[in-house]
């Protein structure tokens, strides 16, 4: 097992670099939310503070209600494992504007990187997932693109995938394990969803 | 008079409810089976209740109306997921046909078909519930009115006596 070496930072702001009115974007609860505030807060951006498992489900709904934007979900491997069952539910409605992120670092970042099941087998006694493969998970609920990228190499094909190519598409990013400033958005649901909405439909 | 199933598929339609997502179920699949063959009508089938909850939070952030249709059984699996529709306040509509209520036969169905009303007004959730098949249409179109007016979470129980005991094949 090779050590991570992409840092979600730096990662993030590249993939989110020049976001305009046309792409919209939901984050998971923690790490993921820190990440795309990072890059910049703005009303098109719907950074979750909690409900752990949405984030996939909501991209769905919002790909569907918003056929003409590209809609991205950036979200970690902890939150991902608790809706796998999502993914199926995004490759039977296939829509081509979705795009699915994983930022994999193997851990439950918020509750003090505990390993998750992504975490490799047989790695001590209390570092030791499943090595769940994510990106063949998804592969596997039916979603046809799915890739894992682990090198800076890979960066730029990576952004372009994610921002332009015909979804849906599925990305597991192999990820540092790192102690990063919390850089947050507003917090009230109601705000970051009236903000959203008036941004995009022109009322909340 | 209308089947009181088609006469929910008019109300979905009178709102413009435009997502519709379900888990099979023999309550529902009348409706189900409307949706399906609509064309205005987006039909979405789910691995699990709670998903429903997450995409119609993204449905309303695009703009769209929708519904979600499940068995008391299901409803266990959204509680944490529903608390959702209150963190973000936006309009919520859900049609619940009740198991373990009216008369029911299998004993499996009972734990949570009882706790359903509970545990949906624990998380705050408006509750209408109606047991006679004419008073359906109005009930449904006034579950809507409270959600997408009124922007509440709102479920409709279609209580056991109006939906029939199942039998398992013995009319």
């Amino acid at each position: 097992m090779t050590q991570a070496t992409l840092q979600r930072r730096p990662l993030v702001k590249e993939i989110l670099a020049g976001a305009d009115d046309t792409l919209l974007v939901i984050a998971g609860l923690g790490s993921s939310n820190w990440d795309i505030t990072n890059a910049g807060d703005r009303p098109l951006n719907m950074p979750l503070w909690g409900a752990m498992g949405a984030p996939v489900g909501m991209g769905l709904g919002l790909a569907l209600a918003q056929p003409g934007k590209r809609v991205l979900v950036i979200t970690g491997d902890g939150d991902m494992l608790m809706s796998l069952g999502s993914l199926a539910t995004v490759a039977a409605q296939s829509p081509d504007n979705l795009a699915v992120c994983v930022l994999d670092n193997e851990k439950f970042g918020e509750t003090g990187n505990q390993a998750t099941h992504t975490s490799p087998r047989n790695n001590g006694p209390t570092d030791s997932g499943a090595g769940t493969d994510l990106a063949m998970i998804a592969r596997g609920c039916g979603i046809a693109d799915c890739g894992t990228v682990t090198g800076k190499e890979d960066v730029r094909q990576l952004v372009t995938d994610l921002r332009t190519k015909k979804g849906p598409i599925f990305r597991l990013v192999k990820v540092m394990v790192e102690k990063l400033d919390f850089v947050m958005p507003p917090q009230d649901g109601a705000h970051l969803k009236d903000r959203f909405r008036q941004a995009l439909l022109g009322n909340p | 008079m209308n089947d009181w199933r088609d006469d929910i598929f008019e109300v979905f339609q009178d709102h413009d409810i435009r997502q519709v997502y379900h888990v099979p179920d023999a309550g529902h699949s009348r409706l189900i089976e409307s949706c399906q063959k609509s064309n205005s009508i987006r039909t979405l089938a789910l691995t699990t209740e709670e998903e429903g909850i997450a995409i119609a939070a993204g449905a309303w952030l695009g703009g769209q109306r929708s519904a979600l249709l499940m068995q008391s059984s299901g409803v266990g699996n959204t509680i944490n997921m529903v608390g959702l529709t209150k963190t973000l306040r936006f309009p919520f509509l859900t049609l619940i046909t009740m198991r373990g209520d009216y008369g029911e036969f299998n004993s499996w169905q009972y734990p949570m078909g009882q706790a359903t009303p509970k545990v949906l007004e624990a998380m705050g959730m408006m509750l209408y519930s109606v047991d006679k098949a004419e008073d359906v249409k109005a009930t449904v179109d006034a579950a809507a009115r409270s959600a997408f007016h009124g922007g509440q979470s709102v479920a409709v129980l279609l209580r056991q006596k109006l939906i029939g005991i199942k039998t398992f094949g013995k009319k």
